[in-house]
């Protein structure tokens, strides 16, 4: 490394608080908003300080009264805890064998490409049928039907990481194993498939996240708090008639928190997903 | 093993896969093309066979060109920027300074916040009685008195793009800080001794590591970016006087408020074709870049 003049390392280190700022003065406004006072929110000048610390909301959005903010939310997060699991495991199911195959087989990629090119297909272009077709299943407003619409997104995710995962596990182990007389249901349970659970599981949470964060399907397909996600009952707080701003604030943290600390926690595997284009933003 | 038998197993393990993407993509999308052809409604009639008619009532109405108009400025300038800013930040992180590590993993913070909690934040940050940024601005000086900046035609879709823009810059940072790191360093170092000032280094040095994937990550954010509905439903659903109403708003209005789903699926139909125009392009760069590796 060059020796840098004093200055430009001063400007580094400004520019680098800066940017360090930036990202994170929303996060830090999200999080004052949700332990301040309805007062201190509706003051003008704003007080960007809380005069008191405020947890009411946290506790009003996890209580359990009937029909309270609470129950609503708490909904909500166990709508989209099952719609996303559901979805997560459904994809899996479908995702791992085909990704083996197409890994492992000369001349069967080309249907691989035609699922990964329907990743770029935009949700309005399925949503009217969709809509149709859950209507006549008697699945509107249900997590299953959503689970089951949210495979049109995770599905080609895992098998397009999965099959990359395969294909950094060398052949010649199953050959190996093959050749010493296991079956291929034997090769893939002891060799292939514990070297491939890291990358399984990496893909489980990312696929995960996409659904948690999925809006576009849920707002269309979902009515009450039977089958309605959390980001739609955001979106709703959001919009609404709510008056509380620190209460809306609440919601959003929570929301956030499983993401940003699976986000946190995975930074690695983020990083090369990010890179090698097979995590969208 | 005979190879017949190995081809047949890869299809017998890519069958569920390929039933479930029949049932939930490609029989939608056929269903979109007929439909498209039609002037159903949502619930209720089948609705009759009306040719090319909502094709061309879109492309002589003023709506569908308007959202278009409204979508491609979002994505032209949501991604110009957060390629700007991205490279600029990518830059500075390949830096040696005190607290880079930490820097670095804060960049990972707004990609994993929801894009529905981001909107709502923003929303919060630019209500015009009690926002934040109101606040800001008036305590210090650079305005004189509130503004509502999601309510006003002028400055809605600056504002939203302003909100994607800090979502998605630390993306591409991150993209473009992994292509930074492969730049060898002693061609950085024989550039130095060779006497090449800070610009030219980064045009001769740098570019040519940066360029291939800031290409995909360009081609990426723009398919995203003419696909966006979040942010945009949640900030200001299309307003005001429909100055944020881009194609998947016109759509979601079209099939779902106004019950059309004729002439919202051939709407549908052409945000689709777009798409696949950016898509196309983007698999001709990567076969091109991978081609040249």
């Amino acid at each position: 490394m060059e020796r840098r003049p004093l200055l430009v390392s001063i400007l580094i280190h400004l520019a680098a608080l800066t940017l360090a700022a930036v990202i994170l003065a929303p996060f830090i406004w999200l999080f004052l908003m949700s332990i301040s006072s309805a007062a201190d929110l509706s003051a003008r000048p704003l007080h960007w300080w809380p005069e008191s610390v405020d947890l009411s909301r946290y506790g009003m959005l996890l209580s359990t009264v009937a029909n309270s903010a609470g129950a609503a939310f708490l909904a909500s997060l166990r709508n989209s805890l099952f719609v996303a699991g559901m979805a997560t495991a459904g994809a899996l199911l479908v995702a791992v064998p085909a990704a083996w195959a197409v890994s492992r087989t000369p001349g069967v990629r080309w249907p691989l490409f035609l699922v990964i090119a329907t990743y770029m297909l935009p949700p309005v272009c399925l949503a009217v049928p969709l809509y149709m077709g859950l209507a006549a299943l008697g699945l509107l407003n249900s997590v299953f039907g959503l689970a089951l619409v949210y495979l049109s997104i995770l599905a080609p995710f895992a098998t397009w990481l999965l099959k990359s995962g395969f294909d950094a596990i060398p052949r010649e182990i199953e050959s190996a194993a093959m050749i010493d007389g296991a079956r291929l249901d034997q090769t893939l349970r002891i060799i292939t498939l514990p070297l491939a659970a890291p990358m399984v599981a990496t893909a489980a949470l990312f696929a995960f996240l996409l659904a948690w964060d999925e809006f576009f399907y849920a707002l269309l397909f979902t009515a009450d708090q039977r089958a309605k996600t959390l980001t739609v009952a955001i979106a709703d707080l959001a919009g609404g008639r709510v008056s509380d701003y620190g209460l809306i604030a609440t919601a959003g943290i929570l929301a956030a928190l499983p993401p940003v600390a699976i986000g946190l926690l995975m930074q690695r595997a983020v990083i090369s997903g990010l890179t090698s284009g097979g995590v969208k933003g | 093993m005979p190879s017949a038998w190995i081809t047949t197993r890869a299809w017998l393990l890519m069958l569920p896969l390929l039933v479930v993407m029949v049932a939930v993509v490609s029989w939608p999308m056929a269903e979109t093309v007929r439909l498209s052809f039609t002037d159903a409604k949502l619930v209720g009639t089948g609705g009759a066979y009306v040719g090319f008619d909502n094709y061309a009532k879109l492309l002589t109405g003023r709506p569908f060109l308007l959202a278009l108009k409204t979508t491609t400025l979002f994505a032209v300038l949501s991604v110009a920027l957060e390629v700007l800013a991205g490279v600029l930040a990518a830059l500075l992180l390949d830096q040696e300074f005190r607290g880079r590590t930490l820097v670095r993993a804060l960049m990972i913070l707004p990609w994993a916040l929801p894009t529905v909690v981001n909107a709502m934040l923003w929303r919060l940050i630019y209500n015009p009685e009690y926002g934040a940024l109101n606040s800001l601005l008036l305590q210090t000086g650079l305005i004189s008195g509130y503004r509502s900046w999601l309510g006003e035609p002028t400055s809605a879709l600056w504002a939203i793009v302003a909100a994607d823009v800090w979502k998605n810059f630390p993306l591409v940072a991150l993209i473009a800080l992994a292509a930074l790191q492969a730049v060898p360093r002693d061609v950085k170092a024989a550039a130095i001794v060779d006497g090449a000032g800070a610009f030219a280094r980064f045009r001769i040095v740098t570019w040519p590591y940066l360029v291939g994937p800031l290409t995909i990550a360009v081609v990426l954010r723009t398919i995203e970016a003419f696909k966006v509905f979040d942010i945009i439903w949640v900030m200001t659903r299309g307003g005001p006087a429909n100055a944020t109403r881009t194609l998947s708003i016109l759509v979601y209005q079209e099939a779902f408020s106004f019950q059309r789903a004729g002439s919202g699926a051939s709407m549908a139909l052409l945000v689709t074709l777009i798409v696949t125009l950016f898509a196309v392009s983007y698999i001709a760069i990567l076969r091109r870049s991978a081609a040249g590796s």
